[in-house]
């Protein structure tokens, strides 16, 4: 039968969606080395349809959803010889596990009927009556012209009272899949043909909304996009246990990054669970006086209070002019050369960390670098933004002054877009550097992360150019930006890699 | 819509009300406040005990449920003790409320429930504790409260 993937077992499931590089010493000769094992050999990368940290998915509308459920309710309609409308209320109470479903209702058909508040007698075609003598037990109201209907299990009550009801649980409690009979103590599930019946146009739509959304719920490889009001939902074949060892970021249609697997805004290439705990620390110890020092620094040279006014890491001292590195305070004369060392964590010799209160003021040391680094480029890419919206404002005006038509401006919107991409990714290295062990992996790492932030932070710098300067810079701002998104690349795909793999070891337990 | 089945069901509770039970309306031109004398069920600490519960009736009643409060000080792990004295029943739930449901259903429910706490579904944790640990102490609480709260 088709649907066996369903019911696929572990062991198989994850070649299923994570693109099988060949072997792991011939990764590490793509990524690893330096610069040039980058530029020369990452086409490779690029020319392959999926990367290595990229997942399978598709992306459905309401209408596919629709279309989806309606041929599983048609299905298990004709394999179980019931209408349809009763199938679904059976697929609903057996969220959407056919064949676990089928099988239930081949071994014990009344019980599973029952159990998903169905009886066992099936009418066609529901209609209201007039019944003489009838007294509705909700409202008390009698009289021969009453229009009254009662479902398979015989409890009558007026259409009003009928219609009140499931106007009430659809748009006030918003349940659609499991509305009962309105009878003290009758757990008969009302059938959409009995709901059509009964209820107007627009409750209708409601109700076949509310459906759609038990029906993503109930299935565990259908999930809702989170953007406000989009209403696409993303179809991806990676399951919760899978988590450890992918990092599913999908795009909705509208454009919207996420992780599959938790739903938070992209954040490879730290794994769910590492995210969950890492801002679960952050909070906990972000009102700390600690926090507080990540947003205001004074300079090394003359102590005067600095606040970051722009994405880039290079200071410029008002008072002083002297120059340094927003991160690392160091002199900016050593960044941007060989010297630069400023992303890796120098870990503390032994005999300092010897004491007690040693040993907790180097985790929190350790603990504050990367902090402030992930805190940093997530203040950084607000910045960059708020920059690039100010320039292409002035962009816009200055138009004819610069020469450049608009199309030919587009260019800072695609450095913009890959400036945040690149440093939504770098924030999460950090994260994910905190909970990592050192082993021979982790220096490739820190490499590539090292190569990623500096051709950010060099695009970063370009941006901040003054207008007139930028459009003389066209050139150099479409080279790093395709040079900030290759860096991305391989660092992804190099940390995807060994993930897969269970080649990285984290220093707790997860 | 909702008077004649309110009107309904007071004129049979006043008519034939159920064991230890005596409904009137808490104002006499307001269907939707009763109020409601639970005597203490013969057997239970709560014997000999008169209770004033309070029944609040919804303007969607029947299609939502009561709000059942006891004005009389109880000490009982479903109903707060605090000057709400709010007790929660099951049954009073939205989504397991039926407009089918009757008030007088609700009031031996409430009545039943002086009989047997249910602990797992307790608003008083304390008090549930206790019920369960140290019944002896338990009785012995709610005979003394029953005693200085409920006895006229």
């Amino acid at each position: 039968m088709e649907s066996d993937e369903d019911f696929m077992s572990v062991g198989s499931s994850n070649d299923d969606f994570l693109d099988t590089q060949d072997s792991d010493d011939d990764s590490l000769e793509d990524f690893g080395d330096d610069f040039d094992g980058g530029f020369s050999k990452d086409k490779d990368i690029i020319a392959t349809s999926r990367k290595p940290y990229e997942v399978d998915f598709k992306v459905l509308s309401p209408g596919d959803i629709e279309r989806e459920q309606n041929i599983q309710v048609t299905e298990v309609s004709s394999i179980l010889g019931l209408p349809p409308e009763s199938s679904a209320i059976l697929l609903r109470y057996g969220r959407w596990n056919r064949e676990k479903l089928i099988e239930s209702y081949m071994d014990h058909p009344e019980q599973t009927l029952d159990a998903a508040g169905l009886g066992n007698h099936f009418e066609t075609n529901p209609v209201t009556q007039k019944v003489p003598g009838f007294m509705c037990e909700i409202c008390c109201e009698d009289g021969p012209d009453l229009e009254t209907y009662a479902m398979r299990c015989g409890h009558r009550f007026c259409v009003d009272c009928y219609r009140h009801y499931l106007g009430q649980k659809i748009r006030e409690e918003g349940e659609a899949a499991r509305i009962e009979c309105p009878g003290e103590s009758c757990h008969l599930i009302v059938d959409s043909k009995s709901l059509e019946l009964l209820v107007t146009r627009d409750l209708r739509d409601r109700y076949h909304a509310l459906l759609m959304r038990t029906y993503v719920d109930d299935k565990e490889n259908l999930r809702w996009c989170p953007a406000p009001n989009c209403e696409y939902a993303i179809d991806c074949p990676v399951k919760q246990r899978d988590l450890r060892r992918v990092v599913p970021t999908v795009q909705c249609f509208c454009k919207h990054f996420f992780c599959f697997g938790c739903t938070l805004n992209d954040h490879q290439p730290a794994p769910c669970l590492l995210v969950k705990m890492w801002l679960q620390k952050c909070e906990d110890d972000s009102e700390t006086a600690n926090w507080i020092s990540a947003n205001t620094k004074e300079c090394p040279r003359c102590h005067s209070t600095i606040e970051k006014n722009g994405g880039c890491n290079h200071m410029t001292c008002r008072k002083c002019k002297h120059e340094f590195c927003w991160m690392c305070m160091g002199l900016w004369s050593e960044h941007g050369t060989s010297w630069y060392n400023c992303n890796r964590y120098e870990e503390k010799s032994g005999s300092e960390a010897r004491t007690e209160q040693a040993r907790s003021r180097a985790s929190l040391e350790r603990y504050l670098h990367y902090y402030n680094r992930y805190a940093n480029h997530e203040q950084s890419a607000k910045l960059d933004k708020d920059l690039y919206l100010k320039t292409e404002k002035k962009m816009t005006s200055l138009q004819s002054q610069s020469g450049l038509s608009w199309i030919e401006v587009q260019f800072l919107e695609t450095a913009s877009q890959a400036l945040q991409q690149c440093r939504q990714t770098l924030k999460w290295t950090y994260a994910f550097a905190y909970y990592l062990a050192r082993n021979n992996l982790t220096e490739i790492f820190e490499d590539n992360q090292k190569d990623l932030e500096m051709a950010v932070e060099s695009l970063s710098e370009m941006f901040e150019k003054p207008v007139p300067e930028l459009s003389k810079l066209k050139v150099d701002i479409l080279d790093k930006t395709a040079y900030c998104t290759k860096r991305r690349v391989i660092l992804l795909s190099d940390t995807a890699e060994n993930l897969k793999n269970g080649e990285w070891t984290f220093n707790m337990e997860w | 819509m909702s008077q004649k089945r309110i009107a309904k069901e007071l004129a049979e509770l006043v008519e034939s009300p159920p064991e230890g039970i005596k409904v009137e309306l808490a104002d006499e031109s307001d269907l939707y406040q009763w109020n409601v004398y639970m005597e203490g069920p013969e057997g239970s600490p709560f014997q000999n005990g008169k209770f004033l519960v309070k029944l609040k009736l919804p303007t969607e009643y029947p299609f939502k449920p009561p709000a059942v409060s006891f004005g009389t000080k109880i000490y009982h792990p479903n109903v707060t003790n605090d000057d709400k004295g709010s007790m929660c029943l099951g049954m009073l739930r939205p989504d397991e409320w039926k407009p089918s449901s009757k008030i007088a259903a609700v009031l031996q429910f409430a009545r039943q429930l002086l009989v047997e706490p249910m602990p797992d579904d307790a608003v008083e944790g304390r008090i549930a504790e206790q019920y369960k640990n140290d019944r002896a102490r338990y009785d012995e609480l709610a005979k003394e409260w029953t005693r200085k709260y409920a006895t006229a």
